[in-house]
């Protein structure tokens, strides 16, 4: 029992850092294609062993560490961001059946440990001793915990709607076609949900935590080879553990959009899809703006998403109020 | 009116109008013809007038241009060439060394322009490479071979060129 639980979460580890590795040259050749360009395509047929030259690079390159660095600090920065970005996986259900840790607090648990990321960032900034680091890493504490309020409001939406904090259970609640998943009533919260998202991933509108043109790189300006790898492995497995979630909770998972047609397709290629697109839309939405500031990202996250998700928060209470009954 | 106007403002920020506009553009761009010249395979046009590496150019019936006349060497203001003459077996004057360093050589053209034979000329090749030290000084047989392998271009350029002097 116990085997079969590590080779499990073997597989789903080997699979989720193959995607990571694909998904990296995947925005670059999309990015690529946005600004007219090709993007790498020379390593291997269409450029697909970029990733893994990469990769290698990476691995034997030499890790320089500051002098003034304060060392078990400055390595265990990126080995928090790292765990906490895998073990948040551990919930993740891929089907009605497969999932590594079936339990009734899923959300909460993602939550709370995706919460805990801000601590490698802050540590590596604060560990690396340089002061653009520190910058980074406070801008990305800020906008981090500002940002997870707004956030998990949109979250209390779905809760609230599935009347369950089981992933799977928010999926069974969303069964019947296109119609009964949950982005449909819950509009506002799915897009307040996806910028702040897209906020918590550190991704570019909101990546000032590594704004290139100032900070050089943020929090990880200190750090080479595998601590920066490794970094890159939290940001992106972040990355697509908020596309796996948004279309667990408002685009019904591995649901098909029809009862009645596309029977054929198996469940885990409609979650591929989903994930995918939504994996895409990150890469888009990074090709097409600009950085936001530091008070605007504060301004929008305070002044604007809040309020909206609390409005709907109640306008949602009230209807369930009208049609579930007794859900107050 | 304002107050219209200003919730018509609100209304359009909240749906996101700016945004969506934005990713059509880009979207647009996704599905373009995409401008970039894969190196090796593909390359830029180049200009006849090009000025590339050098190269020593033979008359047809393979014999050298290269009077050793020293007036490229006089003109080049990087002071990249330097000619020494000999008499050769017919009894016409040649040159017995004919270097050019390539870190020295600024490419201006200008003893292309000196020479009154068209012996030395600018080719219009771009990419070339050093291996070991002392290869960037082009010899006198070196300069013969490349303008052996690239004649028929360099009197295309030529021509093509000829039109504008």
């Amino acid at each position: 029992m116990l085997n079969m639980i590590v080779i499990k979460i073997f597989i789903m580890l080997a699979l989720l850092m193959l995607t990571i590795m694909f998904y990296t040259l995947w925005e670059r050749r999309f990015i690529g294609f946005v600004q007219d360009r090709l993007g790498p395509n020379r390593v291997g047929f269409c450029g697909l062993l970029q990733p893994i030259a990469d990769a290698i690079k990476l691995l034997v390159k030499s890790m320089v560490i500051p002098n003034k660095a304060n060392k078990f600090l400055f390595i265990l920065g990126p080995i928090i961001a790292v765990i906490t970005a895998l073990s948040a996986w551990a919930v993740i259900p891929v089907n009605q059946t497969l999932v590594l840790a079936n339990i009734n607090v899923g959300v909460l648990y993602i939550l709370a440990i995706t919460s805990l990321s801000v601590y490698g960032i802050v540590i590596a900034g604060w560990a690396s001793n340089s002061k653009y680091a520190l910058f980074g890493a406070m801008r990305a504490a800020t906008q981090l915990i500002s940002y997870s309020i707004p956030m998990s409001f949109a979250i209390v939406g779905v809760l609230m709607k599935a009347n369950s904090m089981n992933l799977t259970a928010i999926v069974n609640a969303q069964q019947g076609g296109i119609t009964n998943w949950f982005f449909i009533p819950l509009l506002p919260l799915l897009v307040i949900y996806w910028i702040c998202a897209m906020a918590e991933t550190n991704r570019l509108p909101f990546d000032i935590a590594e704004g290139e043109s100032e900070l050089v790189a943020g929090f990880h300006v200190e750090y080479s080879a595998m601590g920066f790898a490794l970094f890159f492995l939290a940001e992106y497995s972040n990355m697509i553990l908020t596309s796996v979630l948004t279309i667990i909770m408002f685009f019904g998972g591995w649901l098909a959009p029809s009862t009645k047609y596309l029977l054929w397709v198996p469940s885990y290629a409609w979650l591929l899809i989903k994930v995918f697109m939504f994996m895409t839309l990150f890469l888009w939405i990074r090709a097409t703006f600009p950085r936001y500031r530091i008070d605007q990202i504060m301004r929008i996250g305070w002044k604007v998403f809040i309020p909206i998700a609390l409005f709907w928060l109640v306008i949602e209470a009230i209807w369930l109020d009208f049609t579930v009954g007794n859900i107050l | 009116m304002k107050i219209f106007y200003k919730f018509y403002k609100i209304l359009l920020n909240l749906g996101l109008t700016d945004l969506i506009k934005g990713l059509m553009l880009t979207g647009k761009h996704l599905f373009s013809r995409k401008i970039t010249v894969q190196y090796p395979e593909e390359k830029t046009p180049v200009s006849p007038r090009f000025r590339g590496l050098h190269a020593l150019r033979r008359y047809k019936n393979s014999k050298e241009r290269c009077i050793a006349c020293k007036l490229c060497e006089a003109i080049c203001p990087a002071l990249a060439i330097s000619i020494d003459s000999s008499i050769s077996d017919d009894n016409s004057r040649i040159a017995s060394k004919f270097e050019i360093d390539l870190f020295k050589c600024v490419y201006c053209g200008l003893c292309e322009e000196a020479c009154p034979v068209d012996a030395i000329v600018q080719t219009s090749i771009t990419d070339y490479h050093f291996e070991n030290r002392g290869e960037q000084i082009l010899t006198k047989e070196k300069l013969l071979a490349i303008g052996d392998n690239y004649e028929s271009q360099i009197t295309v350029n030529k021509e093509n060129d000829a039109i504008f002097r």
